[in-house]
């Protein structure tokens, strides 16, 4: 425990402007994660223990591309696009024959699948660390914002995680897919009576899915080392996010995502060896409190 | 499954005291049987490997059962009951490093901490249902988990408790000698499912089906839903504790792996593998577990593959365990083909 040094930094504007940053980045990574993770709960009703393997391909595919093309915007799409594409995979051959089966059965599958998937990313490319490094463009002098030190990369990561979040949003509220997708997770009996294809719309979802958390493991990778056990820890904070935001809830993931992001950074300094721990307190302190999450509803 | 579990629910209804007791008997007998068959094998076969295996069956054992008292029985999914086993292999082993208590009060020591510790997560835990259920137990697993990892001066961090676990002999039993320890493990194990068995068909095991099958209903005939509930959470930690003393008796230490969340999921695994709907289902699966585990991990260096595609092929081929799907086959063998029950 280090209480000066946070007491330090909240008195210092340049600390606390790197710190909320820092937060901030770990916050919008981690939302792109949970964001999934809480549309395939939402409308499928299935918990997708394996969405960290999705976070880890993005950021390898992202890797790849990148060291194949030499082009940053390739390497995101092929990131996201990648991962939707394993995402459908997955949920069409698999996730899709134990609907309404046990809560267990559904664990099982998926945790099959992080084994498999962290054993094939060690195959293709291979066990050790591996880093993608920063893109030629970014490589510029940091911002100054009172005295805090914010990289322009750490802004394009919150503005594309940002835009991600808008249109997530606008287009389930206001488009008709978007519609159709509610309805889906409200009443896939009757979407189906109407001649909607219903399992095309939980692929669709599982695949948007997996693509956001795809695109945050690209977007990660120039930022972090990469090794095949890595989508497990996004795994386990992203979850943490959507419980404490409410299964199913999208502005709750977001809010979620920002406390566990500032948790962190601002723990690092207070907590360095606890700072782990802190967010699992974090969340069995809401979890107690509130039991469903800060934004979620009653599932019955 | 659901269909199953309600079916092998109904008898509960009709079940006496009277019933209940010659059964009590014919339990203990067998458990008897079973642990005079586990002290000959030493002396039929002279493996030091077969011991080891059987000691690493008795840790793993108990811990699966344990934890099958809550999925299967109470339809608790928890996935943080890695914790009571990692919990009872540091308890144990801090108490012997740390203290140089005699054995038996050791045990006792680290089974009274677990209660605590378990009363005190369960309480919280038992009130939320299914997904949230298994997602604050997995956070308290967590919790434990960073503990030990950053209480480095009690704890040795990520290195574990090393050192050799002291084992001062007692009543005239030595552990350091493999052949007792072998005999203690068997012992506590014989003893631990022969309780857990008592627990699964008292009427407080048949309350428990209750709860799973409907826990609206259980409650409005005046079960109080959330104590049972605690009840059976801290008993499985009890035995899962247990098992994660033999487990720290026998690698001579504590590993913070132990109280990850790997080790929670090898025991839902293990419980899939056997089949949640017999009592014996999770020892079956704890037997095939740690075979199919040693061979793969001398075949091939890739076992996450090999094991999540035998998972794969049991979640979605068979849809159930091993036991499941042997008692059904006999029951459907024994009433012709196409009649059930």
């Amino acid at each position: 425990m280090d209480l000066d040094a946070l007491t330090g930094c909240l008195a210092s504007s340049a600390c606390l402007v790197t710190q909320i940053t820092s937060g901030f980045i770990i916050g919008m990574l981690l939302f792109l994660v949970a964001v999934g993770l809480t549309l395939i709960f939402g409308v499928l009703k299935v918990v997708n223990f394996s969405h960290g393997a999705f976070y880890m391909f993005g950021a390898y595919f992202a890797m790849t591309v990148y060291q194949l093309s030499g082009s940053f915007a390739l390497a995101m799409l092929a990131g996201a696009v990648g991962t939707a594409i394993i995402g459908l995979i997955f949920e069409r051959g698999f996730m899709s024959r134990v609907y309404g089966a046990d809560v267990l059965m559904q664990l099982l599958v998926c945790y099959a699948f992080v084994l498999i998937f962290d054993d094939v990313v060690r195959m293709v490319w291979g066990p050790e660390f591996k880093s993608m490094g920063m893109p030629a463009a970014f490589q510029v002098m940091p911002l100054f914002i009172a005295g805090g030190v914010v990289p322009p990369y750490y802004l394009l990561l919150i503005g594309v995680a940002l835009a991600a979040a808008v249109v997530l949003g606008l287009g389930l509220a206001q488009t008709r897919i978007g519609k159709v997708i509610r309805a889906a997770a409200h009443n896939p009996g009757m979407v189906s009576a109407l001649g909607i294809n219903t399992g095309l719309i939980y692929g669709g979802v599982f695949a948007l899915g997996g693509m956001l958390a795809g695109l945050a493991g690209a977007l990660a990778a120039p930022v972090r080392s990469l090794t095949p056990g890595m989508g497990f820890s996004v795994l386990i904070e992203s979850f943490i996010v959507t419980v404490i935001g409410g299964m199913g809830s999208i502005l709750g993931a977001l809010i979620g995502a920002l406390l566990i992001g500032l948790i962190r950074s601002f723990g690092t300094l207070g907590f360095p060896l606890f700072t782990e721990g802190l967010m699992y307190l974090f969340m069995v302190i809401v979890l107690v409190s509130r039991p469903t999450g800060l934004f979620g509803k009653e599932v019955a | 499954m659901t269909e199953l579990r309600a079916e092998q629910g109904a008898p509960a209804l009709d079940v006496s005291r009277t019933e209940v007791k010659p059964r009590r008997n014919r339990d203990a007998l067998i458990a008897l049987a079973l642990f005079v068959v586990l002290a000959l094998l030493p002396m039929v076969f002279s493996s030091k490997l077969l011991l080891d295996f059987v000691i690493r069956c008795a840790a793993y054992g108990l811990f699966a059962t344990s934890l099958n008292l809550l999925v299967g029985y109470t339809g608790l999914t928890s996935f943080g009951h890695g914790m009571f086993f990692g919990l009872g292999a540091y308890g144990f082993g801090l108490m012997m490093q740390k203290t140089g208590v005699p054995v038996p009060v050791a045990f006792v020591a680290t089974l009274a901490i677990t209660f605590v510790v378990a009363l005190v997560i369960g309480a919280i835990c038992v009130r939320l249902r299914e997904i949230y259920f298994a997602f604050v137990t997995l956070a308290f697993q967590m919790l434990i988990h960073s503990t030990i990892l950053s209480w480095v001066s009690l704890t040795g961090g990520d290195q574990g408790l090393r050192g050799g676990i002291p084992r001062p002999p007692f009543w005239g039993i030595d552990l350091s000698n493999q052949l007792h320890l072998y005999l203690a493990s068997c012992a506590l194990l014989v003893i631990g499912l022969l309780l857990m068995r008592q627990i699964a068909q008292s009427p407080f095991g048949y309350t428990l089906r209750m709860i799973r099958d409907n826990a609206t209903r259980a409650s409005f005939i005046g079960i109080d839903v959330w104590r049972a509930k605690l009840m059976i959470f801290v008993l499985a930690a009890l035995f899962a504790s247990t098992g994660g003393m033999i487990m720290a008796l026998f690698v001579s230490g504590a590993y913070p792996e132990f109280a990850y969340w790997t080790t929670s999921g090898e025991g839902i695994f293990i419980n899939m593998l056997g089949g949640v709907t017999t009592f014996l289902g999770p020892m079956v699966g704890t037997v095939l577990f740690l075979i199919l585990n040693d061979t793969v991990t001398r075949l091939t260096e890739y076992h996450g593959l090999v094991l999540g595609t035998v998972i794969l092929f049991f979640a979605i081929g068979l849809r159930k365990g091993l036991m499941d799907f042997a008692v059904e086959w006999y029951a459907q063998r024994r009433n012709g083909p196409g009649g059930r029950g």
